[in-house]
């Protein structure tokens, strides 16, 4: 029991940055059909940059702000550069491209930080709390927080601010939000700013735990893209239980059966869902309409 | 037993019943209209005919073999041919080349002769280009056989769709407006176009909203409303028809089937 | 007449064929040979999605899978069983065309970026197998692949491996036009275009779009086996997540559906990264940057770009 418990802290933890990171690629494609590979780095960014500007003396605070701030900068840049530009390309092609600007965001970061593991020190310690006879780190529970906090916030932004509902409309129909006056470009600038945001946070609380990289950026956009796609994409409450969903059953692969394939868990369980309900757990049926 | 027949069909989509109960019967060499007003399920029920949706109730004979739950490409190859509303054309190919698709049926050569190219390969290419070229001169293409698809006109779109239809040798011939967004003498074209096919044996059911065609080349009309059959008989029967007068084509109706008996 | 030249198969062939022919001869150096062998096996496995891809408009991002099955194949058959490489290269073709049959019958019914995802998902759990079962595959580190012997002639030297390279590309490109111009090319490409219509016309979309599949791993096995086999070495790498993405971007950057392409993207994205080995820092972002600005700036590629420039000058 106290084992399972413990794959569970451990499986949140993780699956709370998949969600994050899976919500990413929702408000995204939701606004603008493109699945962005880069989502990943984002993460990287707000990691990477909150332990090189904090070596540089700065506090930690500030640094996670100014690495967040710039992750939304290189958001809003790759919009505007590659994703604007590339209008009416074809899906593959704007895969392409963000798999393109990835690998050029991860070939900046080799030059501007380095190639090294970095670490960030946890905020409120290691020591660990005992619950129901297991343990979970205090950075463990700042990650589930900071995920909780951002899920209500995003919430409320689309729920309840003008601009979030013309998110919604933009995604719901790009046309139809033209006509009735939303500024469709600064909507899709908004959401890859706000993606990147919530990538760099993500990034930021999750380092002390998982260490960083300027590559690692990989694994979190091919398993965030995952669980977006085993909640059915473009539905935000589906990435996050597909984040969710993920942590936890890589966490009971890992502890379970075997730590070797952990990486795979996300993958078998991306095409078992496919096999069975093509369209993800939350996608509605589709009717081809001839 | 009919050529093509239609037993009791119906669908519904969310809870929404799109077609209800809707049975008709068509012979060879039969015009066979289905008309109605616009969200009377019309194409919907084209699509349980060839297999795109499945019905819920209901069944689709074809000679006396069942038909219904089959697949569309296993349908086409019992006889049934088809055009769509929203044009499905390969737009990147040549005029030429879509045809050439819809003589697939009948071509006879291996997915290891095509890939080695051996001479059955490029024999078979041959014959279906041959075949395929007369196809589109027949619906008056010949000089544009080259062209890529996505440069042609919609007229000229809603005919290679046809001509392609009909490269499948079908037995029944399924028309989804084939003369929407035609001019006066691209209809004249294509009515004659239809007499010509019914008259060559095919059983053809047209979907159309040009009354004035419809009542010329019709054997048969079926009318629907709201996803069930409202009334059906010889395009005389149906105009006359109270309920359908009442219930569809309205006053303005009224006008234009006098027009098109006149 | 030029025109006719531009589109016509044995100009294509007889062109990559002079290629192939004249590279020896203009080389300086032997390093220069191994550079175009390399190019001429990634030519190889991209020409298997030019037909998955250019033709049947289906994609895969986890074609690496199958580089790595054709690599191990040769590397793994004369190392534990005793088996003649050449052997293996066959068997190896055969075994992703089974695994590609039996993986493609439930994926390909997805379409677009559920494709996508799954795809990758089967090329990532495939390099994680190649990583992980180090009493088959040497583990991370991967394991040397035995010289191929044929006739008591030893298969070996730049020179030999790119006849060898050369001579599999061009058959491969021959048989991708073969299928081009072929009925069941058309079937690919109009059930790209629309599978409903193709579907009307009596074409089985399933069975196409896996026909195309198994085709497009057996072109990746057969190259993967020729490249582990001309290295003497096969690593998990050759599997990766970012080979897949190699693949696909050569294809693209090449022009989807050209088969001259598939070879030009494959020497773009080969040639590239040796010729900034003197600015190995920029290598990852320079190599991003490129994709970027071909995807955007040129999306048709670059041979039918070009083809379509030179069709209009003499029009």
């Amino acid at each position: 029991m106290a084992e399972f418990l413990q794959l569970v802290f451990s499986g949140l933890t993780v699956g709370a940055v998949y969600a994050l990171v899976a919500l990413g690629f929702t408000l995204i494609y939701n606004a603008s059909d493109v699945i962005n590979f880069a989502q990943g780095d984002f993460v990287m960014i707000g990691g990477m940059g909150t332990v090189f500007l904090a070596a540089a003396g700065i506090a930690l605070p500030l640094a996670a702000l100014i690495a967040i701030v710039g992750a939304v900068l290189v958001g809003l840049l790759l919009h505007r550069l590659a994703i604007e530009p590339a209008r009416g390309a074809s899906p593959v092609a704007l895969i392409m491209i963000t798999i393109g600007a990835s690998i050029f965001i991860k070939g900046v970061a080799q030059i501007v930080f380095d190639k090294q593991f970095h670490s960030l020190p946890a905020f409120s310690g290691d020591a660990p709390i005992a619950v129901g006879g297991a343990t979970i780190l205090p950075q463990s529970l700042w990650v589930l927080g900071v995920a909780l906090a951002l899920f209500v916030a995003l919430f409320l932004f689309l729920e309840k601010t003008l601009l979030g509902k013309a998110l919604l409309a933009t995604a719901a129909n790009r046309l139809a939000a033209r006509l009735v006056g939303v500024n469709v470009t600064i909507i899709l600038a908004l959401a890859f700013g706000v993606s990147a945001a919530i990538g760099a946070i993500a990034g930021v609380v999750v380092t002390p735990i998982t260490l960083t990289r300027y590559d690692v950026g990989t694994l979190f956009a091919l398993k965030g893209f995952a669980a977006a796609m085993v909640g059915g994409m473009g539905n935000p409450l589906g990435a996050v239980v597909g984040g969710l969903l993920i942590g936890l059953l890589e966490a009971f692969g890992a502890g379970y059966i075997s730590s070797t394939y952990k990486d795979a868990v996300a993958f078998v369980v991306i095409l078992l869902v496919l096999f069975f309900m093509p369209r993800g757990l939350f996608g509605g049926r589709s009717v081809e309409r001839v | 037993m009919s050529l093509l027949s239609v037993e009791g069909l119906g669908i519904s989509f969310g809870g929404v019943v799109a077609v209800d109960n809707v049975g008709f019967a068509v012979e060879a060499g039969q015009v066979f209209s289905i008309i109605g007003p616009n969200g009377a399920g019309k194409t919907t029920l084209f699509n349980l005919v060839t297999g795109i949706y499945t019905p819920l109730r209901g069944r689709v004979t074809m000679n006396g073999e069942l038909l219904t739950g089959l697949p569309p490409h296993v349908l086409a190859r019992r006889g049934m041919s088809r055009t769509f509303q929203n044009l499905q054309i390969f737009f990147r190919m040549s005029a030429l080349e879509n045809v050439m698709v819809g003589r697939h049926m009948a071509e006879r050569s291996s997915l290891l002769a095509d890939l080695f190219g051996l001479p059955a390969s490029g024999r078979q290419n041959g014959v279906t280009r041959d075949a395929a070229l007369a196809l589109l001169a027949r619906v008056g293409l010949a000089d544009v056989a080259q062209a890529t698809a996505g440069s042609l006109s919609y007229g000229a779109l809603k005919r290679l769709e046809i001509a392609r239809a009909l490269a499948a040798d079908p037995k029944v011939l399924l028309l989804d407006e084939p003369a929407a967004g035609c001019n006066a003498v691209e209809t004249e074209a294509i009515d004659h176009l239809i007499g010509e096919i019914a008259k060559s044996g095919i059983a053809v059911v047209l979907i159309e909203h040009d009354m004035k065609l419809v009542m010329k080349i019709s054997d048969r009309v079926l009318v629907l409303a709201q996803g069930r059959r409202l009334a059906e008989g010889t395009p005389r029967e149906v105009r006359e028809n109270p309920a359908v007068i009442a219930a569809y084509l309205g006053e303005h109706g009224t006008r234009e089937a006098d027009r098109a008996h006149g | 007449m030029l025109a006719r030249v531009l589109r016509s198969r044995l100009a294509t062939l007889l062109f990559l064929a002079a290629v192939i022919a004249v590279i020896p001869f203009l080389a300086p150096s032997a390093f220069y040979l191994r550079v175009a062998a390399v190019v001429w096996v990634f030519a190889l496995a991209a020409l298997g999605l030019t037909i998955l891809m250019g033709y049947a408009g289906q994609v895969s991002l986890g074609h690496a899978g199958f580089l790595g099955i054709g690599g191990y194949a040769v590397a793994i058959g004369p190392a534990q069983f005793g088996l003649h490489p050449v052997l293996c290269l066959g068997l190896g073709a055969v075994l992703a065309g089974v695994i590609a049959y039996l993986v493609g019958r439930p994926i390909l019914r997805l379409k677009g970026y559920y494709l996508a995802i799954a795809t990758l998902g089967f090329g990532v759990i495939l390099a994680l197998v190649f990583h992980s079962e180090s009493q088959w595959t040497g583990g991370p580190d991967g394991m040397q692949v035995a010289r191929v012997t044929l006739f008591g002639w030893r298969l070996s030297g730049a020179a030999n491996w790119y006849w060898v390279t050369g001579g599999a590309l061009l058959i491969g490109a021959w048989l991708a036009l073969n299928i081009g111009v072929s009925p069941t090319g058309r079937a690919l490409k109009a059930l790209h275009d629309s599978e409903v219509a193709a579907a009307g016309a009596g074409i089985d979309v399933g069975s196409r779009k896996l026909a195309a599949f198994v085709i497009a791993a057996v072109y990746a096995a057969v190259a993967g086996g020729l490249m582990a086999a001309m290295n003497g070495l096969i690593t998990p790498d050759a599997a990766s997540f970012m080979h897949s993405i190699e693949l696909v971007a050569m294809v693209i950057i090449g022009g989807l559906g050209s088969v001259l392409g598939a070879v030009v993207g494959a020497a773009f994205l080969v040639v590239l990264p040796q010729a900034l080995t003197f600015m190995h820092e920029y290598e990852q972002a320079v190599l991003g940057l490129l994709i970027m600005v071909f995807m955007i700036l040129l999306p048709a590629g670059i041979v039918p770009t070009i083809r379509n420039w030179l069709l209009e000058r003499l029009s």
